[in-house]
């Protein structure tokens, strides 16, 4: 054994005795093989890459549906206000008034009052984008691509792929790829992650990131972890070819999904409300604090098209509301408790927002442009942007006056350090989201 | 990284299969780049095997041997000149081709006094009417992509789907641009008319295809202000490749491209839109219009190795792989293929035969080498180990978490496809895509018709025994390695002993119950996705 060749790392012995030096480098999983170039640098281990800042996570929250900014964030101090939402319009008493700002938020988001008075919590109003689409597809794609055509990969995956598959800016000026760099919880991927080099990962919950033949006869098993945890060198196959790829990538999966699933398996260490984003933030909270590689995270809940029965201060929009603020609110106590609040920030948003008028059902359409929040113990607080007019509407809708892509470009400039022009593929001048950078 | 083979004494690796390792690493048995005919003799199982996985889908146990007994020639002529086979009319769902429909004169009245008027009422009423029209036309496309996944799965010409999923990845268009069903399914049928036809037919059909001129801009490209996408990637992605063009022959063919439109589903030629002055073109001087220009891409050098590196890439290996021997030999085939294609007008034909039937695309390092793509991977194992199909909108699924959702490429660069399709996510995918076809069990839950469909091993074992004789006395260690050879096309000691170990362990009988078990074992095998 020659542990000044520290290239010198197989998986089997990843997967059986830990960091235990040994030879057969062709077989080191890539994205063990940075780790095991330079000990120090363990991704399992959370230490970042000299220069990049490895440690801040972003989370990204979507909102499916078109959520209701106007009762979301609420104007009560306009009458305007009132006059188009006579039955589902949050009544002044009710809303939860934020200091130094003419908006106040839906009494079911009172949860996040304390992150709001403690600096945890801006609100960016009025974001949007020209010529807005009010179909939930076309809409929620152009949010995903930053593309007002809806075309190309998505923001986070262009991310991804500047920054060398979101681990760094690259050693020896050769990318790296990072299996982990992007997690959606989910079935499938969103196209927000979506770029050329990284595929993230996606699984409903951990428990399917696995082989689910064993679920069909258990004993399958073991003959499985044989066949899959192979060493390429083992096969005999050529070490450039396509089969000794397989056969590491493999290996590769087996070590992602042990972890993985170890890491979403351990004792939650605090309580959570039931609702299906808790249990999503619940898992990203766990995978955060197992120390995975991973810089996004991307979780989402649905339910926000109230075409009728919308309600007001309570009924089916404050339910959802309510959901989303508790689990928040939970998700950032788990955080401070782990001693990682700090590294992350969470953003949430909707494809669109609704009209100022309530419709005929009590309920509210298709409209423009909404609030988005940032949450975390670095965002700059307060409410950042203008509040839309209610009295000069377009066509019955609010006038956006912050494109969304400025938040992108923010959040990527300030909180990722990264080069948001060429993500974006065009200029927006950076919103102001954190503290200090 | 060092190519000294594993030398570890924790390594369980047999000393034999090192040794053999470090020899072929060492001194790598050159491929062969002969388009000479395989000769009569040397056209067994594993050969026969193989041409059915790249010519199309895979086969049967039965398919396998039927080549064999037909020979090298006539199997190939048999999957290239499918014109021959018989086969279904491509419109068998009788699409519609008005969901997506420009207003009538009417509406465009009505909209246009709704406006006027600020009548909001009417406004969203005509919005819903459009959003109405919009999910009509995805449930359409999703209607396509079934027809086409099972066209793929029950085809008897299986090479003409195959290659129309080739123009489908090179001519990449997708419906979240084009937005209209009807259009991508007038495509598809462009592309299948040609795939293994003219090349220059295709490439003449692209440029008058309202799909391709909406994806890429070209409606609005007119005299004055041209729309330089189409012209780009005319030459860029579909004909030429970077480096074979300039900037200004981008500029004078989108020129040449102008006023070339469409008006609901039919090509449309505005004269008025058109500009007519000269232009300077790939090294011509002309007042040129588009078939002009696609001339032109057609008689210049690059065209010809450009197909042909495409066809390579698709049917044979992947290339470049910036490994020695293996890009020399390649080249040397290509360049032959693009000979071929020239002399032969473009017709691809004569060239795809020949190269099926050449000594290079038989090369042991050639077979087994090519990573299925998501679609073959699927189609595939339906039509080689005849799993049940059970839920084409599952199946669907599955190929877009592995990458591949056909209609909708991720870019007008189409798939990237070899290893990009392979991550861990993906891996995963894979694996339980196929624990789904053989056994019904779904990630969460089970298919409800998991037990009236079941997966028959029955045929599979007759089929086997039939073409790999040794299997036919029953002995399990036999059948395994027929299974291996037939299912991965290789066996290797460290497999079988674990598969012979689960039979034992499983009372030593291959009970249709265990041949599925194995079949699980053996799809999750890395060397399950590769052909």
């Amino acid at each position: 054994m020659n542990d000044r060749i520290p290239s010198a790392f197989t998986r089997r012995q990843f997967l059986t005795t830990g960091l235990t030096l040994a030879s057969a480098s062709l077989t080191i999983p890539a994205f063990l093989n940075s780790s095991a170039f330079g000990l120090p640098r363990n991704w399992w281990n959370g230490t970042s890459t000299p220069g990049a800042p490895d440690e801040r996570i972003l989370v990204v929250i979507q909102l499916g549906g078109g959520n209701d900014g106007l009762n979301t964030v609420v104007p009560y101090g306009e009458a305007a206000y009132y006059k188009a939402r006579p039955a589902i319009g949050i009544p002044e008493n009710k809303v939860v008034k934020l200091s130094k700002s003419p908006v106040g938020l839906h009494p079911a988001l009172a949860p996040l009052a304390d992150m709001y008075n403690d600096g945890q919590m801006s609100v960016v109003q009025g974001t949007g984008y020209p010529n807005p689409n009010r179909s939930h597809f076309k809409s929620m794609d152009i949010w995903h691509t930053a593309d007002t055509t809806a075309t190309g990969d998505g923001w986070l995956g262009k991310y991804f792929d500047a920054e060398c598959c979101g681990f760094g800016k690259g050693e020896g000026g050769r990318p790296e790829p990072n299996p982990q760099a992007g997690i959606a919880i989910g079935r499938e991927a969103p196209l927000a992650m979506k770029g050329r080099m990284v595929t993230p990962l996606a699984f409903e919950s951990a428990d399917l990131f696995r082989w689910t033949g064993g679920d069909v006869s258990r004993d399958l098993t073991p003959a499985y972890d044989q066949i899959t945890r192979r060493e390429a060198a083992g096969t005999g196959a050529d070490p450039e070819s396509n089969a000794a790829f397989l056969t590491r990538t493999a290996l590769d999966a087996q070590v992602s999904s042990d972890t993985i699933r170890r890491a979403v398996a351990a004792r939650p260490r605090s309580a959570y409300p039931q609702s299906e984003l808790a249990r999503q933030l619940q898992m990203v909270a766990s995978m955060i604090h197992a120390k995975l590689s991973t810089r996004v995270y991307y979780v989402s809940m649905g339910g926000f098209d109230t075409h009728a029965g919308q309600g007001g201060e309570q009924g089916r929009h404050a339910q959802l509301l309510g959901q989303f603020a508790a689990a928040v609110k939970a998700f950032y106590a788990d955080l401070k408790l782990q001693g990682n609040a700090e590294r992350v920030m969470t953003m949430s948003f909707s494809e669109f927002g609704r009209r100022v008028g309530q419709n005929a059902s009590n309920g509210t359409d298709h409209g423009t442009a909404a609030p988005m929040f940032l949450f975390g113990p670095m965002v700059k607080p307060g409410v950042l942007t203008q509040h839309p007019s209610l009295t000069d509407l377009d066509q019955g809708d609010l006038r956006y006056n912050t494109d969304f892509r400025s938040v992108y470009a923010g959040v990527l400039e300030q909180w990722m350090k990264a080069d948001s022009k060429k993500i974006l593929e065009g200029t927006f001048n950076p919103l102001g989201v954190l503290t200090k950078t | 990284m060092s190519t000294q083979p594993a030398n570890s004494p924790q390594t369980p690796v047999p000393d034999s299969v090192k040794a053999a390792a470090a020899r072929n690493r060492a001194n790598p048995k050159p491929i062969t780049s002969s388009m000479s005919p395989l000769g009569p003799k040397q056209f067994g199982l594993e050969e026969a095997r193989h041409l059915l996985w790249r010519a199309g889908f895979g086969g049967t146990p039965n398919q396998i041997q039927t080549l064999v007994s037909w020979g090298l020639e006539k199997s190939v002529d048999y999957l290239v000149n499918y014109q021959q086979v018989a086969g279904s009319e491509p419109d068998p769902k009788g699409f519609r081709s008005d969901i997506i429909r420009p207003p009538s004169a009417e509406e465009r009245a009505m909209a246009q006094q709704a406006r006027r008027a600020r009548d909001e009422e009417s406004l969203a009423r005509l919005r819903v009417r459009q959003q109405e029209a919009e999910r009509l036309d995805r449930e359409q496309v999703r209607a396509m992509q079934k027809w086409w996944l099972t066209r793929m799965i029950e085809t008897p010409r299986p090479l003409e789907e195959k290659l129309t999923l080739l123009w489908h990845g090179h001519f990449a268009t997708s419906f979240r641009t084009v937005e209209d069903s009807y259009h991508m399914y007038a495509q598809n049928n462009l592309l299948r008319k040609h795939a293994a036809g003219s090349f220059a037919d295709m490439l003449y059909g692209i440029i008058r295809d309202p799909a391709m001129i909406k994806y890429l801009d070209n409606d609005e490209s007119r005299k004055g202000r041209p729309n330089e996408n189409l012209a780009r990637e005319l030459m860029e992605l579909f004909g030429l490749g970077v480096g074979n063009y300039t900037e200004q022959d981008i500029k004078e063919g989108a020129r040449a491209l102008t006023g070339y439109t469409f008006r609901d589903d039919e090509f449309v030629f505005e004269r008025q839109n058109h500009d007519t002055g000269v232009k300077q073109l790939l090294g011509a001087k002309g007042g040129f219009n588009g078939e002009d220009f696609v001339r032109l891409i057609l008689q210049n050098r690059a065209c010809a190795r450009f197909v042909a590196t495409k066809l390579y890439r698709y049917l044979v290996h992947d290339y470049p792989t910036g490994r020695k021997g293996v890009d020399e030999a390649a080249n040397s085939v290509i360049n032959q293929m693009a000979d071929g294609i020239r002399r032969d007008n473009y017709a691809m034909g004569p060239t795809i035969k020949r190269l099926l039937s050449s000594q290079h695309f038989y090369d042991p390092r050639i077979r087994n080498e090519q990573i299925k793509s998501p679609v073959q991977l699927i189609v595939g194992a339906a039509r080689s180990l005849n799993t049940p199909v059970r839920d084409l909108d599952a199946l669907l699924d599955a190929a877009k978490l592995m990458g591949q959702d056909i209609f909708f490429p991720p870019s007008v660069k189409g798939w990237d496809g070899g290893r990009s399709w392979i991550n861990t996510a993906t891996l995963f995918v894979r694996q339980n895509t196929l624990v789904f076809m053989l056994t019904g069990k779904r990630p969460m839950g089970r298919d409800p018709l998991a037990d009236k469909e079941p997966f028959d091993a029955a045929p599979l074992l007759t089929q086997l025994a039939d073409a790999y004789p040794d299997s036919a006395s029953g002995d399990p260690e036999r059948v395994i390695d027929a299974i291996l050879q037939f299912a991965v096309g290789r066996t290797d000691a460290a497999s079988r002993d674990t598969l012979e170990q689960f039979v034992r362990s499983h009372g030593g009988r291959l009970t249709p119950k265990v041949i599925t078990d194995i079949m699980l074992l053996i799809t999750a095998m890395p060397e399950y996705q590769l052909c």
